[in-house]
């Protein structure tokens, strides 16, 4: 995969992830070129586009559009259905995630992202697996926030012996 | 998903009006960031969002640049940061803050610190070198999730420079106790590999063991690079494919635990990835895929149609099996799946049924004629990516009976769609169908000026090119060439006639090119009208001036006959003193030559053949004005490039005194080289004058002249092809209509309001004129490549036209010649530096003296029934076994082990010690040799053929077969030329009766191919040989080309016969050793920047190891080991005559650690490439 994109349905991106090295100008044109091409899509059309000499693999979830760039040989399906399966992560991990999680929670978004995409490639396709991960590092900000909010000050900032215990489940 | 919709609406109301709704909290309101999204929402404008964001912007930069702000407020700043950049917003000035969050952090900061960087930068951003103490170091941290992070953000942004500084850590990780860490360490290592590609090599055996992993997520990850891995090379990784049958079976079959599966399917992902694997694994290789076809029935058995993902396998599996070696039974399976896609109401699945169809069609043509009716639907469909498929479908299927139904259909789209990619796209398949189908110069006229209208100046320069050459070159018969060019210039008088305001600058080029030259062909056609029209272009505004000059100069061709005086005068007057140096020279060039009759008659004759013009592109008339010039004090002619290094090294400050200056400059330039075309491009970029200018100013006309004068009539084939396509047609029988009639079908489809009775009809008509000319005789082929369409407009084969007399007169002498006088001093030190050593290889024939080279132009025939050799080769006869003529397809089998064995890159090379030995010395030194040498071993694996006697001195591999069919066997051997890597092509017909007009053609885009000699023969005996040979040139580094070429011949008469060829060239065929002292070497590694650092492998021997590896690298490739001192060695080698490159060596532990520079950036990534690919397989 070379890129994601979350956009909403006018047309705000909500989240960005590249997978191949572009310049910020070339993004933003490309966001934007990819943008108008996908909000003037019909509902009943393809989620397959060409464009350049990439495959734009494209699905709507309620106000928002989900949009990866895959090369020409990969499978589109599949693609369709690793939105899909983030779709489902974020819905399991915000409690039926709606636009506004994303929102104001774009970096969890993109954390779960990270955890199920590495560069541009499924990583874990176990949803449990995905959300295990993600949780324990939210355990352990939790942890530090309680911790802070009780003794601030006294916290030691290396905290790799009480978390390495963490993933041992 | 309503719920969601429903929830977003409930929820954008609490939102708006600022109430703390439940789940408000969820949503941080009070948060800085919160209420930054808050006020961005209830903006109406761009412009106050711009001022917002500013303010928001200037906020954050005192922030973050206060001493007083702890880590946490940073991360909260970083995360607005994030979302600044997220709205277009450039916030530069926290990068550096989000490096330091990442480096000082505790974990939670760390982690939103790596995501900014991740997100911020990419992996050529110098901030980046910061990040890779903190990497290292959380690599080596006890803390898991602080590993998983360092890995997570190294997978995503690192600097390739900087990888073998964590190298070692990250592949620690790969014998982790937790899962999560092996994986993303495979996946970091997969990054590396994919930036990288040299610098994880030697840890193949790792990934043999992640691959073996327990846990399937580590064991999936390994496959993205195996995928990769295979990819490249598939036939080192066939022992693997039983391997990935097995995990695919267990998988298929529901062996691994539940948490994989999704939506009840087991591992989706995974199977996808193995099926594409066994797809590459299985191509052209029978006995690997008759491994996988029980899984693969499985897997097409197992997923039953019911969701998405299924189908995802499905197509996959589908491809696969139509990528492998085919099994009839498994065949018809997919073909009835990829039915089922094409036929499904799900438009996602006929898309992906229309690609299928796309990828397999070629293979079975039968399988678009079952769909036929759904094709035509899709032709019409609403949505254009369904149409533009379709196309895509129709484009592989074109023959001639359907070209001008499916051209019609193609121009059509183009009118649509305004994506220039798109447009690109298509005009070039278009070009490519009229060139090959065409049923008639009208339609082939009239669809180039589509083509040339809609491409505008946008499409692939070379259509135009080629289009041109086409005219130029005429077709097989004088008559037709004449027809086709009369026809141009009607065409274009009448687009000229019309308004022509909006044509872009490409087709006026092109018209002006044609009337220019052709348009003494229609009779009765008024000069001065042609005239008229072309002046009245010159003065059109909007007109480039490259346009102008393509103009000016094709008046000069029509400055003839009345009036032409009055025009000269015209537009020298005009033009004379335009601002624009190129005008004002054609201009006055004009002028000259409307002024002397005779002089204009001679450059510019009319009618012109294209025989007989030679290209000087040396410019060698020039000579005695640069030796004028230099005498009289000018500073000699410096390249470009050189120039450029100059300047580096300028710049570097280098202390050291000058070294011996490479590339060879002016004054070791021989001049005797010049007109031989093996070193055309050479000898332009040494000799004194430079070529530069000319370049530039011809750069206007440079392609028509270009044209004129390389290609020549030899070869000239008289009779025209007769169209094959005579054979019955099956289910299309009715369909062979005339072009109007089809024109008229498709015309009225498209008139979409006719009863749908007659518009089932109409698609009828449609389909059959569509699908005509694929039923029976491809029926046929289902693995056979489908046969090479018959072609319209059969380029006369390139030659060069003065093959005989001047160029071989040259050749004996040319590689002499052409080595400067450095060289011959290097040469000359390498007899004595080289340890001699014994090569079983070499093989030393006696040279016939044949000074002008005259006896190789005659064909080399042999005669394989008693096995003996005319004349020259007697002395080879009794080292030949006994041959008779129907072993033949006994020695084709041989010779295709043999030519497996060279895909190992088992190459047979001659030791350097051949090198130095010049043609003409032959006589002298090798008598000895000859005895020493004993049988000729490479030469006796394939006895039927023989190098030509002067090449056969020199190191070459094994002669290996190219391609072949039923009358022509096409074998091919590389001779390692000093100047030149010569390809000998052995054309050996197979048949008894004779083959007339055989012609070679070769290309390849990234080498400077010359034909010297043979790519033309009148006539091939049966059984006979023929040997042509063409010179090819690498300037800048590739690790491996492709070069592609097509054989015409006809084996009978009239019946034209193309057999395309391709093969791969790798740099290891272009490397030379580079003869060099110590000293020599020590000033040149200080003059070159380009570098790379690695550690090799270290070979083991009796000897040394750093021997053994030296010596095994020489041999292999064509190095010269300049010094051993201790533990160190310093090794040298060029690309052919061009750039050099110095490896130093060094023992390190149990590795070989290597450093090399070159003066070309990246000959060292390529040349360490080969060498660890020499010792890998060592």
């Amino acid at each position: 995969m070379q890129f994601m994109l979350l956009f909403s349905r006018q047309g705000k991106l909500r989240l960005q992830k590249w997978y191949v090295p572009l310049s910020d100008k070339e993004k933003k044109k490309i966001t934007r070129e990819l943008v108008q091409m996908v909000l003037a899509r019909k509902p009943k059309m393809c989620s397959f586009l060409e464009w350049r000499d990439l495959k734009i693999v494209y699905k709507r979830y309620a106000s928002l559009y989900f949009c990866c760039a895959i090369e020409d040989q990969d499978n589109e399906l599949i693609t369709l259905e690793i939105i899909h399966r983030y779709v489902e992560l974020l819905d399991k991990y915000f409690g039926s995630v709606c636009e506004l999680d994303i929102i104001f929670n774009f970096e969890k978004a993109y954390f779960i992202l990270d955890e199920f995409l590495l560069g541009g490639e499924a990583q874990e396709t176990s949803k449990k697996n995905v959300l295990k991960a993600i949780e324990q590092a939210d355990l352990l900000q939790e942890n530090l926030d309680f911790q802070i909010r009780l003794f601030p000050g006294v916290l030691n900032p290396s905290m790799s012996a009480e978390s390495s215990g963490l993933f041992q489940s | 998903m309503s719920d969601v919709v429903e929830k977003t609406l409930s929820a954008l109301p609490s939102l708006l009006s600022l109430d703390s709704q439940p789940g408000a909290g969820k949503l941080s309101s009070t948060s800085k960031l919160g209420s930054l999204i808050r006020n961005i929402t209830e903006l109406t404008s761009k412009h106050e969002e711009e001022k917002l964001i500013k303010r928001e912007l200037a906020a954050l930069k005192e922030q973050v640049s206060s001493p007083n702000t702890t880590m946490k407020q940073m991360r909260e700043a970083m995360v607005r940061a994030i979302y600044c950049e997220m709205l277009g917003y450039e916030a530069s000035f926290t990068y550096i803050h989000a490096i330091k969050l990442a480096q000082q952090g505790t974990v939670l900061e760390k982690r939103v610190g790596y995501l900014a960087v991740s997100l911020f930068l990419n992996e050529s951003h110098d901030l980046l070198l910061l990040l890779v103490n903190t990497v290292l170091k959380d690599l080596q941290s006890s803390n898991l999730i602080e590993v998983c992070m360092a890995l997570t953000v190294v997978s995503q942004v690192f600097p390739k420079d900087m990888i073998p500084a964590i190298l070692p850590v990250v592949e620690e990780k790969l014998t982790h106790p937790k899962e999560i860490i092996r994986r993303k360490a495979v996946l970091a290592l997969y990054k590396f590999y994919l930036i990288a590609p040299n610098q994880v090599q030697h840890i193949h055996a790792k990934f043999r063991k992640a691959l073996c992993d327990k846990d399937p997520g580590v064991m999936t990850a390994s496959l993205h690079i195996y995928l990769q891995l295979i990819k490249e090379s598939p036939d080192m990784y066939k022992e693997l494919t039983g391997s990935f049958v097995t995990i695919l079976k267990q998988v298929v079959g529901g062996k691994l635990p539940i948490d994989f599966n999704y939506h009840s399917v087991p591992a989706p992902w995974l199977q996808i990835q193995l099926l594409r694997i066994l797809g590459l694994l299985g191509r052209e290789d029978q006995s690997t895929s008759e491994l996988m076809y029980d899984v693969l029935d499985e897997s097409l058995r197992r997923a039953e149609m019911n969701h998405n993902i299924t189908y995802a396998i499905l197509y996959e599996c589908v491809k696969a099996i139509y990528s492998i070696y085919p099994k009839s039974e498994l065949c018809e399976k997919a073909a009835k799946c990829i039915g089922n896609f094409v036929l499904s109401p799900k438009i996602n699945l006929k898309y992906l049924g229309l690609k299928a169809l796309t990828y397999v069609v070629q293979q079975d043509a039968n399988l678009a004629l079952q769909h036929q009716m759904t094709i035509i639907e899709c032709l019409d469909h609403p949505d254009l990516i369904i149409k533009k498929e379709t196309l895509e479908l129709l484009f592989r299927i074109t023959n001639t009976q359907n070209v001008t139904v499916i051209v019609e259909k193609m121009l059509g789209f183009l009118k649509l769609s305004n994506d220039d990619y798109t447009i690109v796209d298509l005009v070039g398949k278009v070009a490519e169908l009229a060139e090959k189908y065409a049923p008639d110069n009208e339609w082939f006229i009239q669809t180039m000026n589509e083509v040339f209208s809609f491409g505008g100046d946008m499409m692939q320069p070379d259509i135009p090119n080629s289009f041109l050459r086409l005219l130029a070159e005429g077709c097989e018969s004088a008559e037709e060439s004449r027809q086709l060019r009369l026809y141009a210039v009607d065409s274009y008088l009448a687009v000229l006639q019309k308004d022509s305001a909006h044509l872009p600058q490409r087709f006026l080029q092109i018209i002006s090119w044609v009337l220019g030259e052709y348009s003494h062909l229609k009779e009765g056609l008024d000069v001065q009208e042609v005239r008229q029209l072309l002046m009245k272009l010159l003065d059109r505004k909007g007109v480039t001036t490259e346009t102008r000059c393509w103009v000016l100069s094709s008046l000069m061709k029509l400055c003839e006959g009345p009036g032409a005086d009055e025009m000269a005068q015209e537009l020298v007057e005009r033009w004379g003193s335009s601002l624009d140096p190129l005008l004002r020279q054609q201009a006055q060039e004009l002028l000259c030559l409307s002024l002397d009759k005779d002089l204009r008659t001679r450059t510019l004759p009319l009618a012109t053949t294209w025989d007989g013009l030679e290209v000087d592109s040396s410019l060698s008339f020039l000579d005695g004005f640069v030796a004028e010039a230099l005498a009289a004090g000018a500073a000699p002619y410096k390249p470009p490039h050189q120039r450029q290094q100059e300047q580096c090294q300028e710049k570097a400050l280098s202390l050291e005194p000058y070294g011996l200056s490479l590339p060879v400059s002016l004054s070791s330039c021989s001049l005797t080289d010049r007109q031989s075309p093996t070193l055309l491009s050479m000898s332009s970029g040494q000799s004194g004058n430079s070529t530069e200018p000319s370049n530039k100013a011809g750069s206007s006309k440079l392609n028509l002249e270009g044209v004129k004068r390389v290609w020549g009539k030899e070869g000239y084939l008289p009779h025209r092809e007769v169209p094959e396509e005579s054979a019955p047609v099956e289910e299309a029988s009715s369909a062979v209509q005339s072009s109007s009639q089809q024109g008229g079908a498709s015309d009225k489809s498209s008139m979409a309001h006719t009863e749908p009775v007659e518009q089932d009809k109409e698609k009828q008509q449609l389909a059959s004129s569509l699908f005509v000319g694929l039923g029976s005789h491809n029926a046929t082929s289902l693995m056979g490549k489908s046969e090479t369409p018959s072609q319209r407009f059969r380029r006369k084969p390139r030659t060069q036209v003065s093959t005989s007399s001047s160029v071989t007169s040259e050749k004996s002498d040319s590689s002499h010649s052409s080595r400067s006088t450095v060289d011959s001093f290097l040469y000359g030190s390498l007899l004595e530096e080289e340890p001699v050593l014994p090569q079983p290889n070499t093989s030393h024939t006696p040279r016939v003296t044949t000074a002008n080279g005259s006896s190789e132009t005659k064909t080399q025939s042999f005669i394989p029934t008693n096995g003996t050799f005319e004349g020259e080769e007697a002395e080879e006869e009794e080292e030949e076994p006994t041959q008779t003529e129907n072993d033949i397809t006994s020695v084709t089998a041989h010779r295709t082990k043999q030519g497996s064995l060279i895909m190992n890159s088992d190459m047979v090379i001659v030791q350097p010690t051949m090198w130095s030995d010049q043609p003409k010395d032959w006589s002298q030194d090798d008598s000895g040799d000859l005895l020493s040498s004993g049988s000729d071993t490479h030469m006796e694996t394939s006895p039927l053929l023989l190098l030509p006697a002067d090449l056969r001195d020199l190191p070459h591999s094994n002669i290996n077969t190219l391609a072949a069919d039923q009358s022509l066997l096409l074998s091919s051997c590389h001779v390692y030329r000093d100047d030149a890597l010569v390809l000998v092509i052995f054309l050996s017909n197979s048949g008894e009766t004779p083959i007339q007009e055989i012609a070679v053609q070769l290309n390849c885009e990234q080498l400077e191919v010359a034909s010297l000699r043979g790519n033309v023969i009148d006539t091939l005996d049966g059984l006979g040989t023929s040997v042509c040979r063409y010179t090819l040139v690498m300037d800048g580094a590739h690790t491996q080309v492709e070069m592609t070429g097509t054989v015409s011949y006809q084996a009978g008469p009239g019946h034209t016969q193309t057999l395309p060829f391709s093969s791969k060239l790798s740099l290891a065929d272009f490397i030379r050793p580079l003869v060099i002292t110590t000293e020599e070497y020590g000033k040149l590694w200080l003059s070159f920047s380009h570098d790379v650092k690695q550690n090799l492998k270290l070979l083991k021997g009796d000897r040394d190891p750093l021997v053994t590896t030296l010596d095994a690298l020489k041999e292999t490739l064509q190095l010269h080991i300049v010094d051993i001192i201790g533990s160190e060695g310093i090794v040298a080698c060029r690309l052919l005559q061009g750039a050099p490159c110095l490896l130093h060596c060094r023992i390190h532990g149990d590795s070989l650690a290597v450093w090399l520079r070159s003066s070309l950036p990246g000959l060292p990534d390529c040349v360490l490439y080969y060498c660890q690919k020499a010792l890998l397989e060592h």
